[in-house]
């Protein structure tokens, strides 16, 4: 198999299984009765993934992010969400500035 | 019947449900995500592949996380098996959040949950389920939250063959932490008082731990399952409304 074609096959293998993540889960949800105890396990759904998604960088990268993501927190229950967003994103500019090298 | 679709959404004019609305809500998202599509193209360059490559894998596999990890690992010859298998893993996550989203997208033309569900992404998903806790999903606001960053993406990650050492850390100006404050917010916005807690510690504490021993993004896939299961654990009938 020549190179080009070993690209090709890897990036269609990788587009299927991705393809496969991506559908799965809507295909089993949609045979099963959401009530009761499966619908409070797809209601936790979002809320949990988000949270691990931003757990190592608020948890486990280091001082400025977890000071920043403390910062987005509290400028959320005020503000506009651009404006904590915004404000998380500074935080961790000057902080990573003022804790370089 | 479905009445759902893009003209009908138009005659209605509901501003709060149209393709803008969807793609302003995506804004800063799609502007953190261009330095990463930069440094996916960088990283494709390094690995041997052309603009051509670049455009084929970030159209037809589009999943940030498995790029970076696929052509970290990428090598002449290429390991195909290795790369697919590796793939699967770091995209387990996609099924619970299908499965999540599947009840909210359920009436939709089915040209539009096929195109969703094709470019889902942890931020079109995160902003799409926020959406829909006001008002039901409409095809033309999901148009608008996937079309211009999954454009976004490509176009980015075809620029990063030719200039992506011009990003070579995107961490510099905070571009990386634009996805965290997002998210965040995100999972602020999602707490309905005290039954909420439970999935979320039992996430975070899951995530810490998967975090610290096992390679990838496991962490992921293994602290949302810890939230799942928390939520069908601590729920009490009275919880149903």
């Amino acid at each position: 198999m020549s190179e080009s074609y070993a690209i090709y096959a890897t990036i269609l293998g990788m587009a299927l299984v991705t393809a496969l993540t991506r559908f799965t889960g809507y295909w089993i949800i949609g045979k099963v009765a959401i009530k009761g105890r499966v619908a409070a396990a797809l209601e936790a759904m979002p809320a949990a993934v988000l949270a691990a998604i931003v757990t190592p960088t608020a948890l486990a990268t280091g001082f400025a992010e977890t000071v920043a993501v403390a910062v987005t927190v509290l400028l959320a229950l005020r503000c506009h969400t651009l404006i904590a967003v915004g404000g998380g994103v500074l935080t961790v500019v000057a902080l990573r500035f003022a804790f370089a090298g | 019947m479905q009445e759902t679709s893009i003209a009908a959404d138009m005659k209605t004019m509901d501003a709060e449900s149209s393709f803008l609305k969807g793609f302003f809500d995506m804004i800063p998202l799609t502007v953190g995500a261009a330095p990463f599509g930069l440094m996916v193209g960088a990283l494709a360059a390094g690995a041997g592949l052309d603009q051509w490559d670049i455009m084929a894998m970030s159209g037809l596999v589009y999943a940030g996380a498995s790029q970076f990890t696929a052509l970290g690992i990428w090598a002449t010859p290429v390991p195909i098996l290795t790369i697919i298998g590796v793939t699967l893993l770091v995209n387990l996550r996609h099924v619970l959040m299908g499965a999540a989203l599947g009840p909210r997208i359920r009436h939709l033309p089915a040209w539009c949950r096929w195109s969703f569900l094709y470019v889902m992404s942890d931020e079109s998903w995160a902003t799409a389920i926020k959406h829909s806790a006001k008002k039901p999903l409409t095809a033309a606001y999901v148009m608008g939250v996937i079309l211009p960053f999954y454009l976004n993406w490509i176009l980015f990650s075809v620029l990063g063959v030719k200039f992506g050492h011009l990003v070579e850390d995107p961490a510099v100006y905070g571009f990386d932490f634009v996805f965290t404050a997002v998210f965040t917010t995100l999972v602020m916005g999602f707490w309905k008082g005290s039954h909420s807690a439970p999935p979320i510690v039992a996430s975070v504490f899951t995530a810490v731990l998967a975090h610290h021993f096992l390679p990838g993004v496991w962490y992921i896939f293994l602290g949302g399952l810890a939230g799942v299961i928390a939520g069908a654990v601590f729920y009490r009938e009275e919880q149903a409304a």
